[in-house]
């Protein structure tokens, strides 16, 4: 990814349930500046919320951060976030990002479904060193 | 709020997940406390619909029928309708109208239909 250029960093702590708040607004006005349109703003903060909501339910202390960057690329604008937590991390990554797949009772849709809904996304974890999942939304 | 025989329920801004919650707690408690025939939960006021919030807007329409009422979603914005279908939340089962007043109209129909 050489060619994408910074424009901003904003780091948005998670260890509580207002937290997701936080990180929606953040998001929201973010995308809204980066000019995505609604719908991809939508999916983009709905993806964060998710993703933001798996730090504070499961990582240890339910402790981690959220990092916004505004990133250009081909003339095209876009966001990037990178939420980085120090929890458990996942054992089995590809039955994590399995619909349905679920060790606390939820519908299990949180990693999939964010990938669905985003343009670009990588998860990395380690077990006992914690999970990084960065998405990506472009405008078009 | 209530409209004739039907609780007017509605969902508005950027919610916590507890909030939620106990929307979910006391919009249950009213039906049956009132004997709503029907409850109307509008969310046309929310600009994001994950699939917490989806989860508990389907357990309160499972809830409010096991009540033997009946619960209509009104409201979902075009953005939220596609993020939910991407996110992949089975809705299949609540019964949704495109705003209110058709939300209405098919809760009235209903009752009607029983009487």
């Amino acid at each position: 990814m050489s060619p994408v250029a910074e424009k901003t960093a904003q780091v948005v702590p998670i260890a509580a349930e207002a937290d997701l708040l936080r990180v929606r607004s953040a998001l929201r006005a973010e995308a809204q500046e980066a000019g995505l349109n609604l719908t991809a703003v939508t999916k983009l903060v709905t993806a964060g919320s998710e993703l933001a909501r798996n730090i504070f339910r499961y990582a240890t202390h339910g402790q981690g951060v959220a990092r916004i960057e505004r990133a250009e690329e081909d003339g095209r604008r876009g966001v990037r976030v990178t939420f980085e937590d120090s929890g458990p991390g996942i054992a089995d990554l590809d039955e994590a990002m399995r619909d349905g797949y679920s060790t606390a009772g939820s519908l299990g849709l949180g990693l999939p479904g964010s990938r669905r809904l985003v343009d670009e996304f990588s998860i990395d974890s380690q077990v006992g060193r914690g999970t990084t999942v960065m998405i990506m939304q472009w405008s078009r | 709020m209530r409209m004739g025989d039907n609780l007017i329920v509605m969902l508005q801004g950027d919610l916590e997940d507890g909030t939620v919650e106990q929307v979910e707690r006391e919009v249950t408690e009213e039906v049956a406390r009132t004997q709503a025939k029907g409850a109307l939960i509008d969310v046309s006021g929310l600009s994001v619909v994950d699939s917490f919030v989806a989860r508990i807007i389907s357990r309160i329409a499972a809830m409010i029928r096991l009540l033997g009422s009946e619960a209509t979603i009104v409201g979902i914005q075009p953005a939220v309708a596609l993020t939910l279908v991407e996110l992949g939340v089975p809705l299949k089962h609540v019964a949704t109208a495109l705003n209110a007043e058709q939300g209405m109209a098919r809760l009235q129909g209903r009752s009607r239909e029983r009487a």
